[in-house]
C-alpha cells in the first residue's frame, strides 16, 4: 500500500518521539507531585510523636542502607535489561528482569520486616501523626515497588510467550522507566527521613 | 481494528472491516453499530458525545440540587430541607457541578475537537481515552450512590477538617465522596497523560505549535495543570480515607494535627483547578469570536502566552482561600500580591477579546451571543475576584455570600456561557443539525437575565453579612430597607427559577434540532479552523486525507486569498476545499480497534471503593478485577495486524454517530 | 508495528558504563550512610543533599537516558519536579518549617 497511514502511529509523531515513552515521561513528572505531598506532609509531622516513639530511636540505619543499596543495585541490572532487549538478546533480557524482580522483592521483604519491628516497638500506624504519615509515604513508595515487581514478572511471562503487541525493547523500556523512578524517590526517602534526624 | 478500505480512484463511502480474531484472551468486539459500538468503542468522537451526556446529565443533577438549595432560602424558616439535607445538598452541589459536569464537559469537547483541530485521526492512547471515560462515569456514579446508602457528604466541597471527620460527619458519605473523586481524578490523570501527548504527538503535518487552534492550546494548559495538580489531591484524599477508615488522624486538632494541613493540600490542587474549569471556555470563545467577527483573533500568540501565564501563576495563589486562617503576614501580603498579578494575563485576554470584536462584521448568532455574555459576565467576576486579592477586604468576605457571588459570576457567567457557546457553534459539526437560532436566543436571554438575578444579589447579602451556607434565614433578622436580606433572598431564588427555565430551554432546543431540526450545510459559519475541514458529522477516519498546514487558521486560508488591493476574498467553496482532501484520498487507513478491556479496568475500580468503605474482601475481588482487565489489556495489540483482519466482505457506511 | 524500527542509537553507554555509573552511586551512598556514624557539624545538612541531589540526577541522566534523550522528556519531567519543590517548598515555608 502506498499511502499507509495509522491514526495512532508513532511513526508519524510531529516530534518524532513514541507516544508510550512521552506518555510514561508525563506520568512521571506526574507522580513528583504525588510523592512531594506526601514527604511535605511527613516533614511536617516528623517531629508530632506523641507518647510514641521518635525517628531516631526506631529508625535501623545500617539495616535500611543495606536495603537501600539492594534497591540501587537493581536500577543497575533494570539498565541491562533494557540494554539486553534493545540488543534483541532474550536470554539476558529474562536473566536481568529476573534478577531485577528478586532484588526489588527483597527490598520489599525488608520493608516488611522493618515495619513488623517498628510495630513490636511500640510504634503502630495510629500511634502519633509521625507514625501514620512514615506509613503512608513508606507504604506508597512500597506499593510502588511492589506493582513494579509484578509487571517485571508478567512482562517475562508474556514475552516467553511472545504476546507483547509493538515493541519488547520498548515494552522493557518503560518499565524500567518507571523502575529507576521508583528508586530515585528512595534516593529521596533515604537521605530525607533516615539520614536527617527530625 | 477497523481498517476502511479507501479506493483512491472513486467516491464510493468508505468501508469498515472488522476483525475475525484477536490475539487476546477474548475476541475482539466487533460491532460497528448498536450499544455495543459504544460500550467498547475507542473512537475518540463517540467517547466526547459520551463524557458530554454525562456531564450534561450531571448538569441536570446539580442543578435540581441549586433549585433545592434556593428553594430553601426563598422564604424565611424555610422548611424544604432540614439542616443535615442542606448541607449534604450545597456540598453535592459544587462537587457536582465542579467534578462531573465542567471538568468532564471540558474533556468531551476536548476529545471531540483536538484529534479534529490538529489533524489527526485519533487520540494517541484511544485505549486509555476510553478507560478515561468510563473510570468518570463509575466515578460519578459511586459518589451519587451514597444519596441512597446513608447519606451523601455534608462537609463543603472543599471537606475541611473537622466537619471532614468522623466525629461530624459520621456518615458514609463522606467516605464516598473520597473515592468518588480519586475516580475521577484517575479519570482526570490518564486524560491528561493522553491529551498532552496527543497535541505533542500527533499534529498533521506543518501544524506548528503557534499554528494550532487556540482552543487546543488552552486545553494543552489545562492538561497540564490537571497532570500536575490531580495527584496533589490525590494525596490529600488519602490523607482523608486513611483518617476516615483506618484510624489516623492527619487533621485531627486533638490529636496535634495541623488543620491548615488540608487546606493548603486542597488549595494547591484546588486553585490550578479554579483554571482548569475556566481555560477551556476562553478557548471555545477565542474560536467563536473571530468566525462571528469576520475577523482573525487578535494577537493569538498573547493570547497563547496569557492562558500559558496563567497556568504558570496559577501555582502561586492558592492561599488566597486561606486569607482567614491565620497564616501570618509575610504570607498574607506575597499571596495578596501573586494573585493580584494573575489579574493581569486575564486581563490581557479580555483586551484581545475586545480588539477582535472592534470593527468587525458582527453576527449575532446564539454562539457569539453566549461568547460576548462571558466577557461581560467574566468581568464582573473578575473584579470581584480582585477585591478578595486585597487580603483585609477578603477578610471581611470570607465565608459570605459575596464569595458565592464572584465563583458564581466566573464559573457560571464565564465557564458555563463558555461551554454553551461551544454547544452552538460545534452542534453541527457533532451532529449534522443546526440548533434552533430563535430559541438559542430565548435560551441565551433568559440564562443572562436569571443569573444575574440570582447571583448579583448575593453581592448585597454577603458584604451585608449573610455566611454562606446559612440554612435559614429569620425575617426578625434580615434587616430593612434596599438591604432587607428577605427580599434579596427571595429575589434571588425567583432568580434561579428563571434561569432554569433558560436552561430548560436548551434542553427542548436539543430535542426539537434532534427531531427535526434544519441540516446543517457543510460550513454552516464559514469557520476557520481544521475540524470544519471534514464532513458533518466527521467521518471515523476524521479526514480522507491528513492536511498539510501552512497557516494558522488553515481552513480559512484554503477558503480566502488576498487580491491584489489586499482584500481577502473568498476563491474557494468548502466544499471545493473538501474535494481536494478526497481527491488525495489515504488508501489504507489503519484506525485503533475496539476493546473490551478499558471498560473492565474502570469496573474494577469501584468495587475496590466500596471494598475500602464495606469489607476488604469486596475490595480484593476489585483489585482481581483491575489486574484481569490490565492483563488482557497488555497482551492485546492495541491495533491488530493485517492479517488479524477479514478482507472487507460487505460494504458498510462508515458509522456516524448521533 | 513501525516501533520494530525504534533504534537503539540514542541510548549512549556500554554495560560497562552502567557498571560504573552504579559503583559511583554505591560509593556514594556508602559516604551518605558515614555522615550518620561521623560528626560534619555544620556540613552535615548540605552534604547530605548535594549527595542526594547527584545520585538523583545520576539515575535519571544515565539510567533513564535523560542526558541522550529527546529534551521534551527533561522537560516535561523537570517541571514536574521543579514544581514540586516549589510549591512544597513555599507550602512548609507557611508552617515555619525552615525557620
Amino acid at each position: 500500500m502506498t499511502s499507509d497511514s495509522h491514526a495512532d502511529g508513532g511513526a508519524h509523531s510531529s516530534t518524532g518521539l513514541s507516544n508510550n515513552k512521552l506518555g510514561m515521561w508525563l506520568f512521571l513528572g506526574s507522580e513528583c507531585l504525588l510523592f512531594g505531598g506526601l514527604i511535605s506532609t511527613y516533614m511536617l509531622y516528623r517531629g508530632r510523636v506523641g507518647a510514641g516513639p521518635r525517628p531516631s530511636q526506631v529508625f535501623d540505619i545500617p539495616f535500611t542502607s543495606v536495603s537501600s543499596f539492594v534497591l540501587l543495585m537493581s536500577s543497575l541490572t533494570m539498565v541491562l535489561a533494557v540494554s539486553a532487549a534493545h540488543k534483541g538478546d532474550d536470554r539476558n533480557t529474562y536473566l536481568w528482569i529476573t534478577v531485577t524482580a528478586l532484588l526489588g522483592a527483597t527490598f520489599v521483604g525488608g520493608q516488611v520486616y522493618e515495619f513488623t519491628a517498628f510495630y513490636n516497638e511500640g510504634m503502630g500506624f495510629t500511634t502519633s501523626l509521625f507514625s501514620s504519615s512514615f506509613f503512608v509515604l513508606t507504604g506508597f513508595h512500597g506499593v510502588h515497588v511492589t506493582v513494579g515487581i509484578i509487571m517485571l514478572m508478567s512482562i517475562v511471562g508474556i514475552m516467553k510467550r511472545s504476546k507483547v503487541p509493538g515493541s519488547k525493547a520498548e515494552t522493557v523500556e518503560m518499565i524500567g522507566l518507571y523502575w529507576h523512578f521508583v528508586d530515585i524517590i528512595w534516593i529521596i526517602i533515604f537521605t530525607l527521613i533516615y539520614l536527617i534526624p527530625a | 481494528m477497523a481498517i476502511i478500505e479507501r479506493p483512491a480512484s472513486t467516491n464510493e463511502v468508505a468501508t469498515v472491516a472488522t476483525p475475525s480474531s484477536s490475539l487476546g484472551a477474548l475476541k475482539r468486539p466487533v460491532a460497528t453499530t448498536g450499544w455495543k459500538s459504544w460500550l467498547f468503542t475507542v473512537d475518540h468522537k463517540k467517547l466526547g458525545i459520551m463524557y458530554s451526556a454525562t456531564a450534561l446529565f450531571f448538569f441536570i443533577v446539580g442543578g435540581l440540587e441549586a433549585v433545592l438549595i434556593r428553594l430553601q432560602l426563598a422564604a424565611p424558616n424555610g422548611k424544604v430541607l432540614n439542616a443535615d439535607l442542606y448541607n449534604q445538598m450545597f456540598t453535592m452541589h459544587a462537587t457536582t457541578m465542579v467534578f462531573l459536569f465542567v471538568m468532564p464537559m471540558a474533556a468531551g469537547l476536548a476529545n471531540y475537537f483536538i484529534p479534529l483541530q490538529i489533524g489527526a485521526r485519533d487520540v494517541a492512547f484511544p485505549r486509555i481515552n476510553a478507560f478515561s471515560f468510563w473510570a468518570l462515569l463509575f466515578g460519578g456514579i459511586f459518589l451519587n450512590m451514597s444519596w441512597f446508602l446513608g447519606g451523601a457528604a455534608d462537609g463543603g466541597w472543599f471537606m475541611y477538617a473537622p466537619n471532614s471527620g468522623p466525629i461530624f460527619s459520621p456518615s458514609h458519605g463522606i467516605d464516598f465522596w473520597i473515592l468518588g473523586l480519586q475516580l475521577a481524578g484517575i479519570a482526570s490523570l490518564a486524560g491528561a497523560v493522553n491529551l498532552i501527548t496527543t497535541v505533542l504527538n500527533m499534529r498533521a503535518p506543518g501544524m506548528k505549535l503557534m499554528r494550532m487552534p487556540i482552543f487546543t492550546w488552552m486545553q494543552l494548559v489545562v492538561q497540564f495543570l490537571l497532570l500536575f495538580a490531580v495527584p496533589v489531591i490525590t494525596v490529600a484524599l488519602f490523607l482523608l480515607s486513611f483518617q476516615r477508615n483506618f484510624g489516623a488522624t492527619f487533621f485531627d486538632v486533638s490529636a496535634g494535627a495541623d488543620p491548615l494541613l488540608w487546606q493548603h493540600l486542597f488549595w494547591i490542587f484546588g486553585h490550578p483547578e479554579v483554571y482548569i474549569l475556566i481555560l477551556p471556555s476562553f478557548g471555545i470563545i477565542s474560536e467563536v469570536l473571530p468566525v462571528f467577527s469576520r475577523k482573525p483573533l487578535f494577537g493569538y500568540p498573547f493570547v497563547v502566552f496569557s492562558g500559558a501565564a496563567i497556568g504558570f501563576v496559577g501555582w502561586g495563589v492558592w492561599a488566597h482561600h486561606m486569607f482567614a486562617s491565620g497564616l501570618g503576614p509575610v504570607s498574607v501580603a506575597v499571596f495578596s500580591i501573586s494573585t493580584m498579578a494573575i489579574a493581569v494575563p486575564t486581563g490581557v485576554k479580555i483586551v484581545n477579546w475586545t480588539m477582535t470584536i472592534w470593527g468587525g462584521k458582527l453576527q449575532f448568532t446564539a454562539a457569539m451571543k453566549f461568547a460576548v455574555g462571558l466577557i461581560v459576565l467574566f468581568t464582573i467576576g473578575g473584579l470581584s475576584g480582585v477585591t478578595h486579592s486585597v487580603a483585609p477586604s477578603d477578610t471581611q468576605q470570607t465565608d459570605t455570600y459575596y464569595i458565592v457571588a464572584h465563583f458564581h459570576y466566573v464559573l457560571f457567567g464565564g465557564a458555563v456561557f463558555g461551554l454553551f457557546s461551544g454547544f452552538y457553534y460545534w452542534w453541527p459539526k457533532v451532529f449534522g443539525k443546526l440548533l434552533n437560532e430563535k430559541l438559542g436566543t430565548w435560551n441565551f436571554w433568559m440564562m443572562v437575565i436569571g443569573m444575574n438575578m440570582t447571583f448579583g444579589p448575593m453581592h448585597i447579602l454577603g458584604l451585608q453579612g449573610q455566611p454562606r451556607r446559612m440554612y435559614q434565614w429569620t425575617e426578625a433578622r434580615a434587616g430593612e430597607g434596599f438591604f432587607n436580606l428577605g427580599f434579596w433572598n427571595t429575589f434571588a431564588s425567583v432568580g434561579s427559577l428563571v434561569l432554569s427555565t433558560g436552561i430548560l430551554l436548551f434542553l427542548i432546543n436539543v430535542v426539537i434540532t434532534t427531531r427535526s431540526g434544519k441540516v446543517a450545510p457543510l460550513d454552516p459559519w464559514d469557520a476557520r479552523s481544521l475540524e470544519w475541514m471534514t464532513s458533518n458529522p466527521p467521518k471515523e477516519h476524521n479526514f480522507d486525507s491528513i492536511p498539510t498546514v501552512s497557516h494558522l487558521d488553515e481552513f480559512f486560508h484554503r477558503k480566502y486569498q488576498e487580491d491584489a488591493s489586499g482584500q481577502m476574498v473568498k476563491v474557494k467553496t468548502a466544499e471545493q476545499v473538501m474535494q481536494e482532501l478526497e481527491d488525495n484520498a489515504d488508501a489504507h487507513i489503519h484506525m485503533p480497534s475496539p476493546s473490551y478491556w478499558p471498560i473492565v479496568l474502570a469496573a474494577g475500580l469501584p468495587v475496590i471503593a466500596f471494598g475500602v468503605i464495606y469489607s476488604i474482601p469486596i475490595a480484593i475481588f476489585g483489585g482481581v478485577i483491575v489486574l484481569f482487565g490490565a492483563y488482557g489489556w497488555a497482551i492485546e495489540p492495541s491495533t491488530a495486524p493485517d492479517d488479524d483482519f477479514d478482507p472487507p466482505a460487505t460494504t458498510k457506511d462508515v458509522v456516524h454517530v448521533g | 508495528m513501525t516501533t520494530e524500527t525504534h533504534s537503539t542509537t540514542e541510548h549512549g553507554m556500554s554495560n560497562a558504563g552502567y557498571v560504573r555509573i552504579a559503583a559511583i552511586l554505591a560509593a556514594i551512598t556508602a559516604l551518605e550512610v558515614s555522615t550518620y556514624y561521623i560528626d560534619l557539624g555544620a556540613l552535615f545538612l548540605p552534604s547530605l543533599l548535594i549527595m542526594m541531589a547527584v545520585k538523583f540526577v545520576i539515575v535519571v541522566s544515565y539510567f533513564m537516558h535523560l542526558k541522550y534523550d529527546n529534551k521534551l522528556f527533561s522537560w516535561v519531567f523537570y517541571a514536574g519536579l521543579i514544581l514540586a519543590l516549589i510549591v512544597y517548598g513555599i507550602f512548609l515555608a507557611t508552617f515555619h518549617f525552615f525557620s
